[in-house]
């Protein structure tokens, strides 16, 4: 550029300012076409939004599960089960180990698909939403893990910061706050800095609990919550679900074999057993409850309509008795 | 099916291989598909940088120390019996920047940083973190794994490069320090004798593919585990040894690739 040249410089002025007009002009250009677009998407969006409102509110269970058979590869687990869920209650699935109590909920969280029947949460089919949706409707979800799944290289205040960090835009005072009065709901304030190494079982279930109701979810599902813990801690647990799901206005799930302590919590129990659901009903009805299945689920019976032995061959036969028997008798 | 029959199980054992080299490569894509986050979210990916790269400094430091040292050695007494022992400094800044310092870092990154990432993500899908993410909405292929893939495959050549220029250090201090080869003559003819195009940048390309693929065979290892101790014994072992054997070969047809003939 020469210096010295006054008109060399201003045309040069002259064209960067042009080019800032025209730029300025593009930028308006764009504004006023995005606000047209926004105008004309507007209608549409306000009408889905509605819509998801009418129709989340309008369904009465929170979660309906109908006619839904599961199975992993050749093993049946679930077999045309049907349950509901009312908002605002709490509602605990019962049964032995490896009934197929963990599948439901994760079906009903979209991380398996049923191989026949629906799944619907708040009126939409899990199966059929896409990956965006299903993500969408996850955050209005929240689950405790059988042992707290807490994220091991971050502290129990990151923890539970977590989904406020990677979902919202809120401000680190308000992520701050925000920590603080879910860890003080669950008893853990002053336990915000430890690792979660540091923490005992209850804690660790406690922590876990804070997080998954970082957002406020209007469905929570536990998976376990009482498995490996000591009766102080259960009880602890066990007053969280149910002051945190009423407190919250929560609608809740409670996957477990913890009959007396869940029996205590609850509105409603369904029995699972052999992919089924054996029986159902409020936990008065279980406690008198006649029914075989139920009687020995309460009871803590060994041998009922739940085998105490695997099935197996005949047990002589299987020692190689009877062979040694006929044997015998044929030397006889 | 025979399961004595070794025909049986070679043919299993190649259908099963192959399958799994399907999956590997789904899950690569998969990476390369959800990695728009890691970039957007760069802190991510300098906090797997510093794990798999500043925490592997020392046993890089110190072995390409060792490595060039006994190249000053074993260098300086062959090229002694040829009267050229000056030629100290460009034996050992080729071998290492041509071979041993994008072979042997990547050997040693596998053993360190892909151990421990296998390590790391098999213990969070057995303890349920991973799952945990995804019922919050997040995804860990975005969150967890790309961002390792990212951090190893940033690290490999930087670790690459301080292992060869430490190496070049250890056979200067043994060449030039302990056995009094001419400082001049070692360093100008290293300066002539090493090419930036034939040598450095081959040597580059060699420490990035080679740690793309240890980055990628120790995520997957780890994401698909057998969630128990023992799986993820196993699959530990597996990320050495198979990223070694790949390693080795794959610095084959690197080097093949890059020859240039006579």
């Amino acid at each position: 550029m020469n210096i010295k040249d006054g008109s060399i410089d201003s045309s040069i002025d002259d064209s960067i300012d042009g080019f800032i007009g025209s730029a300025k002009l593009l930028t308006c250009e764009i504004v006023y076409m995005r606000s047209i677009c926004h105008l004309l998407v507007m209608p549409l969006e306000c009408g889905r939004f509605l819509l998801l409102i009418i129709n989340s509110v309008s369904t009465e269970n929170l979660v309906d599960i109908r006619r839904v058979s599961f199975s992993y590869r050749n093993r049946s687990v679930l077999r045309e089960i049907s349950m509901q869920v009312p908002r605002g209650k709490v509602v605990a699935i019962m049964g032995g180990s490896g009934c197929g109590k963990t599948t439901l909920l994760r079906l009903i969280g979209g991380q398996l698909h049923a191989n026949a029947g629906e799944v619907l949460v708040g009126g939409q089919n899990v199966a059929q939403l896409d990956n965006t949706a299903l993500y969408r409707l996850r955050r209005k979800m929240g689950m405790l893990f059988q042992f707290g799944a807490l994220f091991t290289d971050l502290t129990v205040f990151e923890n539970v910061a977590f989904q406020m960090r990677e979902h919202t835009d809120l401000s680190e005072q308000m992520i701050h706050d925000m920590v603080l009065m879910k860890l003080h709901a669950v008893g853990l304030r002053g336990a915000q800095q430890l690792m979660p190494y540091e923490l005992s079982g209850g804690m660790a279930r406690r922590a876990a609990l804070a997080r998954a109701i970082a957002l406020d979810p209007m469905l929570m599902m536990y998976d376990e919550p009482f498995t490996g813990l000591d009766p102080i801690s259960m009880g602890v647990i066990g007053n969280l679900i149910r002051r945190l799901n009423d407190a919250l206005g929560l609608t809740s799930i409670l996957v477990t074999h913890d009959i007396e302590e869940s029996l205590k919590i609850v509105d409603y129990v369904y029995f699972v057993s052999n992919g089924r659901i054996e029986a159902e009903g409020t936990p008065d009805e279980i406690r008198v409850s006649q029914q075989a299945f139920v009687h020995q689920f309460v009871h803590a019976e060994e041998d009922g309509p739940v085998p105490f032995h695997y099935p197996a061959p005949d047990y002589a036969q299987d020692l190689g008795i009877t062979d040694m028997r006929q044997a015998g008798v044929g030397q006889a | 099916m025979k399961p004595g029959n070794p025909f049986v199980r070679m043919g299993h054992a190649t259908l099963e291989g192959i399958s799994r080299l399907g999956t590997a490569t789904r899950f690569l894509l998969q990476i390369l598909w959800r990695s728009g986050t890691s970039w957007r979210r760069f802190h991510l990916i300098v906090r797997e940088i510093y794990s798999s790269g500043v925490l592997s400094l020392i046993i890089i430091v110190v072995s390409g120390l060792f490595v060039g040292m006994v190249l000053g050695l074993q260098g300086y007494q062959t090229l002694r019996t040829y009267g050229s022992a000056e030629s100290l400094g460009v034996l050992v800044a080729l071998s290492l920047v041509r071979e041993l310092g994008p072979v042997v870092a990547a050997l040693l990154f596998a053993s360190r940083a892909g151990s421990a990432i296998t390590a790391e993500v098999g213990l969070m899908k057995t303890t349920e973190q991973l799952q945990a993410m995804e019922m919050m909405a997040v995804d860990p292929m975005a969150r967890i794994i790309a961002p390792r893939f990212w951090g190893g495959v940033i690290s490999m050549p930087l670790l690459a490069a301080i292992f060869s220029m430490t190496g070049i250090y250890g056979g200067y201090m043994i060449g030039v320090r302990l056995l009094g080869v001419d400082d001049g003559a070692f360093w100008s003819q290293m300066q002539s004798a090493v090419d930036l195009r034939d040598d450095v940048v081959n040597g580059i390309i060699k420490s990035v593919v080679f740690g793309f693929v240890i980055t990628l065979i120790a995520l997957f290892e780890g994401y698909d585990a057998v969630p128990t101790a023992e799986g993820i014994s196993r699959a530990t072992t597996r990320t050495v040894v198979t990223s070694s054997l790949a390693i080795l070969a794959l610095d084959f047809v690197l080097t093949a690739f890059m020859f240039k003939g006579a």
